[in-house]
């Protein structure tokens, strides 16, 4: 039976940007998905606990305050090591492109940065989630 | 006594969602509420067997209801910062609307609950109506029954911000809480009936607004014309001031329930309450499993249905009749 995929969209650190975060949880939402939003100024433990109470299947990063690097690949981390590293996870924000190949190397998916159509998140997202 | 009829019927997948809740892990429970969530037909062994293992009923179950912006996510998360300071433990289900055109659904309760987020005494679940309308989804009352053999010591359900006649909870809560706000009518609107006659708690919320103290005292009187409860007839529900958003008031009204729910158990509410809802489960269940009979051969005969209805042949009554035999027969 086919049911809505479940995202939660988190802003991980200290910046209270999340016209962004809002932005990409109505595009998901309007695309049949069940969008988890948990706010402003999350902790990666905080997260990855919302992630699984919610069993999600993807989570949505979005950072603005340049701490990406940092925060992004935590919750990946810990996800591992919650045994839920098959949520998939994807980032946003302003991310300059020579931070990304690191990103993804953490084991964030893909990367979404200023300009990208809400349209490929959303396809992006629906494709690789697990089924 | 159906117990060996359900066995074969649970597959490994089952077994360990089973495990994972009644062992109490987070995980576990995450996913057992997805699967009745998603399957509400496949997963009844697995609610089955909550009921064999007698792991039900140690939860008290708190429903949490009001218009939207009313202030309900906020004064749960205040709640249960309340709850936690005596070490009891807490599921919260946060209900949201689920859209009717694209299936979609914004979920964000949470965002009032971030404090709760890491404590291992807390398991928060959001979910969409799914197109179920009465203020819950149709998942919720299993979301309970997994929590409490999970283990909580209480269950929220934090309802979709409700108009005036959503009343599921009160079918699957203990004890009701309704929220109001200042603002949203005269003492007109106190009077009609639906919500403003399940509260066992009510709660004029943003108290320091202008009007709040009109609400309460509007209340009050709608509440000395109203029945009382049949075994206890002075048990009239309270009438709280909070500010949730400032936590004013709130201790009061952890303080309020608590009480309550002693007095429920001792007068025997609470029982009445929980065989009430039993049999509804019981009704639930059994109408659910004859539409699931249903659905194959109504869907066979719909055209021949149709045209002996056009053609005068035939009516709706006598074609429910037919069915009924068909289903008979088989």
């Amino acid at each position: 039976m086919s049911h809505p995929i479940r995202v939660l969209i988190a802003k991980p650190g200290l910046d209270g940007h999340d016209r962004g975060a809002k932005v990409i949880a109505r595009a998901l939402r309007d695309a049949g998905m069940e969008v988890i939003y948990t706010g402003l100024r999350q902790t990666p433990e905080q997260i990855v606990e919302a992630a699984i109470q919610e069993d999600v299947a993807c989570i949505g990063l979005s950072c603005l305050s340049g701490a990406h690097g940092h925060l992004f690949p935590q919750v990946v981390q810990l996800l591992k090591e919650k045994n839920a590293a098959d949520i998939l996870v994807v980032g946003g924000g302003v991310i300059p492109d020579d931070d990304i190949p690191a990103l993804k190397a953490s084991g964030i998916s893909e990367i979404f940065t200023p300009g990208t159509s809400t349209a490929v998140a959303v396809e992006y997202i629906r494709n690789n989630v697990r089924k | 006594m159906y117990g060996n009829d359900l066995s074969p019927l649970l597959s490994q997948e089952v077994l360990d969602l089973l495990g994972g809740v009644m062992g109490g892990e987070r995980r576990g429970l995450a996913k057992a509420i997805s699967y009745v969530e998603n399957s509400p037909a496949h997963s009844r062994p697995l609610i089955a067997h909550l009921y064999h293992h007698q792991a039900l009923g140690k939860a008290l179950v708190v429903g949490i209801t009001g218009p939207p912006g009313g202030g309900k996510s906020t004064l749960t998360s205040f709640l249960v910062k309340h709850l936690r300071a005596t070490g009891a433990t807490v599921g919260v289900i946060l209900v949201d609307p689920s859209s009717p055109f694209t299936g979609g659904a914004f979920l964000g309760d949470r965002v009032r609950m971030a404090h709760s987020n890491s404590d291992p005494g807390v398991f928060i679940r959001s979910m969409g109506t799914r197109g179920h309308l009465g203020g819950l989804s149709l998942a919720t009352q299993d979301t309970v029954l997994l929590m409490d053999a999970y283990g909580v010591d209480f269950v929220f359900i934090e309802t979709v911000g409700i108009g005036q006649s959503e009343t599921d909870i009160v079918r699957t809560a203990d004890i009701t809480i309704v929220i109001t706000v200042p603002g949203l009518g005269d003492e007109i609107q106190v009077n009609k009936a639906g919500i403003m006659e399940i509260g066992d708690i009510f709660v004029v919320n943003k108290a320091d607004l202008d009007g709040a103290e009109r609400v309460v005292t509007e209340i009050n009187v709608m509440l000395d014309m109203a029945p009382r409860l049949g075994n206890a007839p002075n048990l009239r529900p309270p009438v709280l001031r909070t500010v949730a958003n400032r936590d004013r008031g709130v201790a009061e009204l952890w303080a309020t329930l608590q009480e309550r729910l002693q007095q429920f158990a001792e007068i025997g509410e609470l029982a009445l309450r929980r065989e009430r809802r039993l049999w509804q489960s019981v009704l639930g269940s059994v109408q659910f499993q004859i539409e699931q009979q249903l659905s194959p051969v109504l869907a066979q005969q719909r055209s021949g249905i149709l045209s002996r209805i056009a053609e005068g042949s035939s009516s709706p009554f006598e074609e429910a009749k037919h069915i009924l035999q068909i289903i008979e027969r088989k």
